[in-house]
């Protein structure tokens, strides 16, 4: 039964895949005008160009096997070249997937420790804890990202100075410190609905009867709290910080601009805006596979924490 | 029993106490919320009506003064009444949204009513695609038009709405499922209503509470989402007064010492959205207590 549903799943990964590749090849030819004025944006090119440009996409081939061999390019890792910066898309992500790479990991760390220790927090402690955990997810969810940057940038930045307001920073440590306000800020409206749904959870768990029996038998609150309550209450916990984590990737665009840091996101928006369709097509194909992969992971993990999913309705 | 015989309008649960009811369950942070709401509308109307001074005439030389003299929030970079931007700027921030919100919903339910009726292989097909629509973050999409269509309001609201319907369309479907199993549906049937009907006058009906409620959280959801783009420089251009695109503006004036402009027309924001998550979870407590 278990590989019944592997299989499933994983079936529907590549399918996700193939349909959004599709999708982003396909943008070449939604635009208006013909593929040759969408990629080269717009710009006057010589003919020796404009040929290299027809030979490279297949121009004079079907739809379908022009899809094909960019799809073959891409999984070889050759997506294309920039038109403005003349380089090569794959070099050009390779540099900055570090950086974005970085932020999203640093964001997520900050979403699961502040997130599920604030929604335990309040779940095992109610009144005045719960209450201001409640609050400040209610206000936090509602700050988008780039407004929450601007708050952080003039709070620690320009007035207390702990933190640079902008770029990447050069050695490790000081990588980090550039990247802990744009963390922050990439974490803060995501944290909120960690920390409810773990509340949500958590106070689930600890109202069920094989708790009540733990309690009755004198088991002590912290092996209570640990094997009996989050055990079980990690399968919710898991798929959404998981859902969370991979909505990360779309958002870090935009807290990259707001820092002006150098990473995938910040450039695919560059890219969008001077109309590079080669770039915007390589990194959103990047964006996308990321976060179909870290989705079925997710799906995966709550197959493997609850076996009464795998094993489908008989086991209910 | 009786009364499922002649049916013109089955509604089981009938509204509960009408408006009064409404006001009772909504509580105070629901009618500050909808007070809030209510505020936001009306601007979006005639917020460049009651614009103190002019909202698009730059004055370089007035460029980051603060609160002075009739200007309650002072200037912008570009010497604008900043009070006077955020008035006007009210009706693009809120009408980006609600057109993600309708354009989303109108999808989403149809689909949703759609493979919930016919069930079967229909529903599969339908259920499959939405599963491969989520694999589309929502600024994504929107990043992805504007690079092909170029950047713009409208672009941008046509993506979040592909990206936001596959949610819509989720819950729904598990509703309209729930109300299709209902004994009245089977009653009509047996009286010969035909499907759309039933879906139209009597499913669609019984599902407006939830379908409000996903309504209105979508709408802080599309209003942050719409605003990122704006921020971006992909959604509504400057000098086009917008919340998003203010911030995107005046952000170099934080480093230089004069973050007011940029932070009111965050707090703008936030407020807004604060407002329709909060009356957005009333609404749904309200939808589950009614279903039960």
């Amino acid at each position: 039964m278990r590989w019944r549903f592997l299989a499933r799943r994983l079936a529907m990964l590549v399918a996700s895949l193939l349909v959004a590749s599709f999708v982003i090849f396909g943008a070449l030819y939604l635009a208006p005008g013909n593929p040759i004025t969408a990629l080269s944006g717009g710009r006057a090119l010589p003919a020796a160009s404009l040929r290299v440009l027809e030979q490279r996409y297949h121009l004079n081939q079907p739809f379908l096997a022009q899809y094909w061999y960019w799809l073959d390019n891409a999984l070889h890792g050759n997506l294309g070249i920039s038109i403005t910066l003349q380089e090569n898309v794959s070099a050009v992500i390779a540099g900055r997937m570090w950086t974005t790479g970085g932020l999203v990991l640093y964001a997520a760390l900050i979403i699961l420790v502040v997130g599920i220790g604030s929604g335990i927090l309040a779940a095992l402690r109610p009144g005045i804890a719960d209450t201001s955990v409640l609050v400040t997810t209610a206000v936090s969810a509602a700050v988008p990202s780039f407004v929450a940057a601007i708050v952080l940038i003039t709070v620690f930045s320009v007035k207390l100075g702990w933190f640079p307001a902008l770029g990447n920073g050069t050695s490790l440590g000081s990588n980090v410190r550039h990247l802990t306000l744009p963390a922050i800020a990439l974490a803060l409206s995501s944290l909120a609905i960690v920390a409810r749904v773990t509340r949500a959870a958590v106070r689930e768990e600890a109202d069920r009867e094989h708790v009540q029996t733990a309690i009755s038998r004198g088991i002590p609150a912290r092996q209570l709290i640990r094997r009996h309550i989050l055990r079980n209450a990690a399968i919710p916990i898991t798929t959404v910080s998981g859902i969370t984590i991979a909505s990360l990737i779309a958002v870090a665009a935009v807290v990259e601009t707001a820092f002006s840091l150098n990473g995938l996101g910040a450039y695919l928006v560059q890219a969008a805006q001077s109309k590079d369709l080669a770039v915007v097509q390589g990194i959103s194909l990047v964006l996308v596979v990321a976060f179909v992969l870290i989705n079925a992971i997710v799906d995966l993990l709550y197959a493997l924490l609850d076996p009464r999913v795998a094993l489908g309705s008989r086991a209910q | 029993m009786s009364a499922m015989i002649e049916v013109p309008a089955a509604r089981i649960r009938p509204a509960a106490g009408g408006v009064a009811g409404l006001l009772r369950s909504a509580g105070i942070a629901g009618l500050v919320s909808a007070a809030a709401i209510a505020v936001a509308t009306v601007l979006a109307v005639i917020g460049p009506l009651v614009a103190p001074y002019n909202p698009d005439l730059p004055s370089l030389g007035l460029a980051w003064v603060g609160p002075s003299g009739g200007h309650l929030l002072g200037f912008d970079f570009e010497g604008r009444d900043v009070l006077s931007r955020l008035l006007a700027g009210a009706q693009s921030s809120m009408i980006g949204p609600l057109a993600v919100v309708i354009g989303a919903l109108a999808l989403g339910t149809a689909l949703a009513v759609l493979a919930a009726w016919r069930q079967g292989p229909l529903d599969s097909v339908i259920s499959a695609c939405l599963d491969i629509l989520f694999a589309f973050p929502g600024i994504l999409l929107a990043v992805l038009a504007a690079a092909v269509f170029g950047a713009g309001l409208t672009a941008a609201a046509i993506a979040l709405s592909i990206a936001y319907m596959p949610y819509v369309a989720r819950v729904l479907r598990g509703a309209a499922l729930k109300e299709r199993s209902q004994p009245y549906v089977a009653a009509l049937e047996v009286q010969g209503a035909s499907g759309t009907s039933i879906c139209l006058r009597h499913i669609v009906p019984n599902m407006m509470p939830l379908i409000v409620a996903q309504a209105t959280i979508m709408f802080g959801w599309a209003m942050v989402d719409l605003a990122a783009v704006s921020f971006l420089g992909l959604g509504v251009q400057p000098p086009a007064p917008n919340w998003g695109v203010m911030i995107s503006e005046n952000q170099p004036g934080i480093l230089q010492g004069y973050p007011l402009p940029a932070l009111a027309a965050g707090i703008c924001i936030v407020v807004v959205v604060i407002a329709f998550n909060i009356l957005g979870e009333r609404l749904f407590a309200r939808a589950q207590a009614a279903r039960r």
